[in-house]
C-alpha cells in the first residue's frame, strides 16, 4: 500500500475502490497479462484454503493420538511423519512439532514475527493471531492472554508458549476431555476445536456421557 | 533484524480479539492478494525468508496502520519490483488507470 488506509470492512460493489483494491488489481491484471500467473490457478489456491484446507485436518489427526497410543507415540516423535500419513502435507507444514499438554504443563503457539502457522493441519491463521496484541502479549503475560480465551491456568501448572519461526511450526496435541471413554475417532474429532490446537483454548467437553 | 515487524514483549495493544465465526478471508481483494502472492512464489524468484523480509521493509508508520494482507501485498510488489518481473512505473500506471476507470 501506498497512501490511504481506507479501512472497507464491508465489500459492497457500490463502494469505490479503495487504494489497496485498486493495487491488487493492477497486479493481478499486470501477472497475467504477462503470463506470469494463471486466473484460474489463483481461484484454485483461494478455494483449496476457504474450503478445503482448515482445522478439521488437526482434528483428526489429534483425535487418532487421543484414540490409538501407537499413533501418539509416532506423533510426539516425528509429527510431520505421522501427519502425512493422513496425506496432510504441503507448505507451511513442512517441519512440524507436536506440543502434548498434560494436567501440569500447557503449550501455547505464537509467531512473534509474522503469522507462522501449521497450514496443513490448521488451514490460515485468524486475524488474531496475526494481530499486534497476540503476537506482543503471548510472550510477555501468557497466563492473563489465556484468561481472555477463557482459560484459567492453576499456579502449579506451566505454561510454556513456542514461538514459531518460517521453518518450524507447532501444533498442540490437548488434554483428552473426561468422559470420552469409548467415543471412535469421528466424535472425539468434533470435540477439537481450533483454539485448543494453537493451545488457547480446550476440547470441548462430550454433550453426553457415551454409554 | 530489529524493527516494528518483531513485537514479542512489546505493550500497549490492548486485549486481544478474537472474532467469533471468522471467515478465513474478510474481503475478496484479500482473497486475491493471498492468492497472487501464492502463484507469484511459485515462479521461484525467491522464497518465504525473502518474503518476509520484503513485509518487513514496509515503513514502521504504515506497517502498524495497516492489515496483515496489505502487509503481504506491499511485500509481494517489493519483490516483483525487486526481482525485475515488473516496474513501479507500469504499476502505477495500471493502478492510476483503473481508478480512472472506477471514477468514470
Amino acid at each position: 500500500m501506498s497512501g490511504g488506509h481506507e479501512h472497507d470492512h464491508d465489500d459492497r460493489h457500490t463502494a469505490p475502490l479503495s487504494d489497496t483494491q485498486l493495487r491488487v488489481k493492477a497486479l493481478e491484471s499486470l501477472l497475467t497479462e504477462k503470463g506470469l500467473v494463471d486466473a484460474r490457478a489463483l481461484d484454485e489456491l483461494i478455494d483449496l484454503y476457504e474450503t478445503k484446507v482448515g482445522p478439521r485436518n488437526g482434528a483428526r489427526v489429534v483425535a487418532r493420538a487421543w484414540a490409538d497410543p501407537a499413533y501418539k507415540k509416532r506423533l510426539l516423535e516425528n509429527a510431520s511423519a505421522a501427519i502425512a500419513e493422513f496425506g496432510f502435507t504441503g507448505r507451511q507444514g513442512e517441519d512440524m512439532v507436536v506440543l502434548e499438554n498434560t494436567p501440569r504443563v500447557r503449550n501455547m503457539v505464537v509467531c512473534t514475527l509474522c503469522s507462522c502457522y501449521p497450514w496443513p493441519v490448521l488451514g490460515l491463521p485468524p486475524v488474531w493471531y496475526k494481530s499486534p496484541p497476540y503476537r506482543s502479549r503471548a510472550v510477555l503475560d501468557p497466563r492473563g492472554v489465556l484468561k481472555e480465551f477463557g482459560v484459567d491456568v492453576g499456579d502449579d501448572v506451566e505454561v510454556r508458549v513456542w514461538d514459531s519461526t518460517a521453518e518450524v511450526r507447532y501444533l498442540v496435541l490437548p488434554e483428552r476431555p473426561p468422559g470420552t471413554e469409548g467415543m471412535n475417532e469421528d466424535e472425539l474429532a468434533e470435540l477439537v476445536t481450533r483454539d485448543a490446537m494453537i493451545g488457547v483454548g480446550q476440547a470441548r467437553a462430550p454433550e453426553r456421557r457415551v454409554p | 533484524m530489529n524493527g516494528v515487524h518483531d513485537m514479542g514483549g512489546m505493550h500497549g495493544f490492548g486485549p486481544v480479539v478474537a472474532e467469533a465465526h471468522e471467515p478465513v478471508f474478510h474481503a475478496e481483494w484479500e482473497r486475491r492478494a493471498f492468492a497472487l502472492t501464492l502463484a507469484a512464489g511459485f515462479l521461484g524468484e525467491w522464497n518465504i525468508d525473502m518474503s518476509r523480509f520484503a513485509r518487513e521493509q514496509m515503513p514502521p508508520a504504515a506497517y502498524l496502520a495497516s492489515s496483515y494482507y496489505e502487509h503481504w501485498l506491499w511485500g509481494l510488489e517489493h519483490l516483483l519490483v525487486e526481482r525485475g518481473l515488473l516496474t513501479r512505473g507500469e504499476v502505477e500506471a495500471r493502478v492510476t488507470a483503473l481508478a480512472a476507470r472506477e471514477a468514470r
